[in-house]
């Protein structure tokens, strides 16, 4: 079933919506990463929630002059200027007064909310009742989706990308190094105003896929997860924009083999197992790579300690040590070590004498910042130093 | 009048201004610490809780709530910490995807939990039901008296008057300290103040008002409640008693007008229904805090 839905076999209108829901999971995931740079993704929050009033007045309008209040494009018209409206109450009360922006958002965002649902029982009260699916605009709802609806949706959502898509090295620029992007005669104001509208963008084409009180998580979760992945922006932007992209289309497609349950939160979860993935798995910041390392540093601070612990004659009381060394052949199983065990706790002690010679002398302070216990000095040095130092410290111990 | 408005109208009434200004006292400090999203976080983060001790206790008991309802606000700590350390990501962010994926979960949850008795459902979660908690044993002025009609009351009264006592007397309690921390959290420090502990119990109250509050105004609009009294009465005022004083003041007025206006606004127009008590509460008291950022005496920043 799920194959299918995934193989666009549930019909054209599922389709519609899976390549809708997948370019903008792509557009959310890239106007994300640029939030995330700028740290501005909760204003999106506002934003979603503040269309809510927006669409219930379009809906009251429509009806009232005779036209179908169901109408998409209309709904979406209503949710521009009220986002429109919202996002300007958010910057007057974080720049003209003294209220901080955040709770600028928190205000908006729930006063709004409460007004639209105001609005939403009124809607009720005269009777329209619950057909007027205009609750679908609260978690995303994709069930039995109009022909027309899902070729909306999917056009927006291309040329949004689109957009972010031409805008990118502006944006880039803006979001890391305003100061910069002004001095080489772009506009950061501008960028900035660019991204707000395809935040805006995006919020309203997701009205109908993800819902407004969710559309947020398709905004921050993929940048979160790109960043454990790459520490380059270009990269996390395509990655993040393509785990966006993923977390929107396989969301759709499970939805509608689930037309019961809301698609928002499906979408969003959708996008938490790529997290999940990205957070277990991945290279570097990965939790499994953060474990495999810390195993191998344990392993390589025993494995030394306990060769210079041979090469000094002293008897080995630690466990992981001692049978770190009987693995790799140093030592027996007694403790005693074997001759190539000998031999390279003699080579640990040299570096180790070495190590302290370098660091006593200030003219190799650069490489003395290297110590660590555990690093070779010949992967510092190069030939003539070792020779260099090796000429002040003498011939090893038990050659002579 | 009588026997009508005692019991529809007073419970849901009562509770409303409880509601407002046990969310508004603590929302004074969290506005002045930078943190008023803290009440958002909560309250999105207590959902799956809620509704996991909703299926697992069969009804909306408050000990069951509350216990969901931490073992989830925990379990979101422990995921926020995580996050940040191994992908060395800013808390914001951080805390943004755990809120939104808990979210998400609980209403998935909540539509999966087939329950009959229709007490919690997905709009029950978003704006809450302030005006379905009535008290159905009042036969008017007289049952106030009557202690076999008082056991009546629906349980989120005496429940949210107990979390609002609880928060008047910590603020009480603990108002120096707390005024001193939400100025100059250094000087707080250099007095000998565990700033930390007081901001984690500063924390935990605004969790207990948002959960206790859950029932009536839900998940999103408890946010109103926390910002726009305390942020309205910032603009009207340099003083930080005055500040909570007119915080309360301010909730209450807009829990009053926002009920009397949803439950009688329609009908003053002719129509004969009632529409959502806890969105009109949010939208005076946001109305409220617009006449304050427009003419308020001291909204601007002194600089």
């Amino acid at each position: 079933m799920l194959l299918d839905a995934l193989l666009f076999q549930l019909g054209y209108n599922a389709a519609l919506v899976m390549i809708g829901a997948g370019l903008l999971g792509l557009a959310a995931g890239m106007a994300g990463t640029f939030l995330f740079l700028r740290k501005r993704a909760l204003v999106s929050d506002a934003i979603s929630h503040a269309t809510l009033p927006g669409i219930a007045v379009a809906f009251i309008v429509m009806e009232a002059f005779g036209g179908d209040g169901r109408s998409l494009a209309g709904l979406l018209i209503g949710a521009i200027c009220a986002s429109a409206l919202g996002l300007a109450a958010v910057t007057y009360l974080g720049n003209r007064t003294r209220l901080s922006e955040d709770a600028a958002i928190g205000a908006v965002l729930s006063v709004f909310f409460g007004f639209g649902i105001v609005l939403l029982t009124v809607i009720q009260a005269f009777g329209y009742g619950r057909q007027s699916g205009l609750e679908g605009f609260l978690l995303g709802s994709t069930a039995g989706m109009l022909r027309s609806d899902a070729t909306l949706i999917a056009v927006s959502a291309a040329l949004t990308c689109a957009i972010v898509l031409l805008m990118r090295r502006p944006l880039t620029v803006a979001a890391f190094d305003p100061g910069f992007a002004r001095v080489s005669g772009q506009r950061p104001d501008w960028a900035e105003a660019v991204l707000m509208a395809v935040v805006l963008a995006v919020t309203v084409v997701g009205l109908k896929v993800v819902g407004l009180i969710l559309i947020v998580a398709l905004l921050i979760i993929p940048p979160v997860a790109a960043r454990f992945w790459s520490d380059q922006s270009t990269h996390v932007l395509w990655i993040s924009s393509i785990i966006g992209g993923l977390a929107g289309y396989f969301g759709a497609a499970l939805s509608a083999i689930a037309p019961d349950l809301p698609t928002g939160p499906i979408i969003v979860l959708c996008a938490f197992g790529l997290f999940l993935v990205s957070f277990l798995f991945a290279p570097e910041r990965g939790v499994l790579a953060s474990v495999l390392r810390h195993f191998r540093f344990r392993r390589d601070v025993h494995m030394r300690q306990g060769l210079l612990a041979l090469a000094q004659g002293h008897p080995i009381f630690e466990d992981l040590t001692l049978k770190l060394l009987i693995r790799a052949g140093f030592a027996s199983a007694d403790g005693v070590p074997t001759d190539t065990g000998r031999a390279r706790a003699a080579k640990a002690l040299r570096d180790e004498a070495r190590w302290r010679e370098v660091r006593g002398d200030p003219a190799f302070e650069r490489a003395a910042a290297r110590y660590d216990g555990l690093t070779d000095l010949s992967d510092v040095l190069t030939e003539d130093q070792l020779r260099e130092v090796d000429a002040r410290i003498g011939p090893p111990v038990g050659a002579a | 009048m009588g026997f009508e408005f005692v019991s529809l109208s007073l419970p849901p009434l009562v509770i409303g201004v409880c509601v407002a200004i046990a969310c508004a006292v603590p929302g004074n400090f969290l506005l002045l610490r930078r943190q008023a999203l803290i009440g958002d976080a909560i309250s999105h983060v207590v959902l799956p809780g809620i509704v996991l001790a909703f299926v697992v206790a069969g009804s909306l008991s408050s000990v069951a709530m509350m216990i969901g309802a931490a073992v989830a606000a925990v379990f979101s700590m422990v995921a926020i910490e995580l996050i940040r350390r191994f992908g060395r990501i800013e808390p914001g962010a951080a805390m943004g995807v755990v809120f939104t994926t808990m979210f998400a979960a609980g209403v998935l949850l909540l539509e999966q939990s087939d329950t009959d008795g229709v007490h919690l459902d997905v709009e029950h979660a978003l704006f809450g039901n302030l005006e379905g908690l009535i008290w159905f044993d009042a036969l008017g002025w007289a049952s106030l008296l009557d202690p076999v009609a008082l056991a009546g009351l629906p349980v989120e009264l005496p429940r949210m008057f107990a979390v609002l006592v609880i928060i008047v007397v910590f603020t009480v309690v603990y108002w120096r300290p707390l005024a001193v921390m939400s100025f100059d959290e250094g000087f707080a420090q250099a007095l000998g103040l565990r700033t930390q502990a007081l901001g984690m119990m500063l924390v935990i109250l605004s969790a207990l008002a948002a959960v206790a509050a859950f029932d009536a105004v839900g998940s999103i609009i408890v946010i109103a409640m926390f910002i726009c009294p305390p942020a309205a009465a910032r603009l009207l005022t340099n003083q930080l008693g005055r500040q909570v004083w007119l915080s309360a003041l301010l909730a209450a007025i807009s829990a009053i007008i926002g009920y009397v206006l949803a439950g009688y606004g329609l009908g003053w127009l002719g129509y004969g229904a009632s529409v959502s008590a806890a969105g009109m509460i949010a939208t005076v008291s946001g109305v409220i805090l617009a006449i304050a950022a427009v003419c308020g005496p001291h909204r601007r920043r002194v600089s």
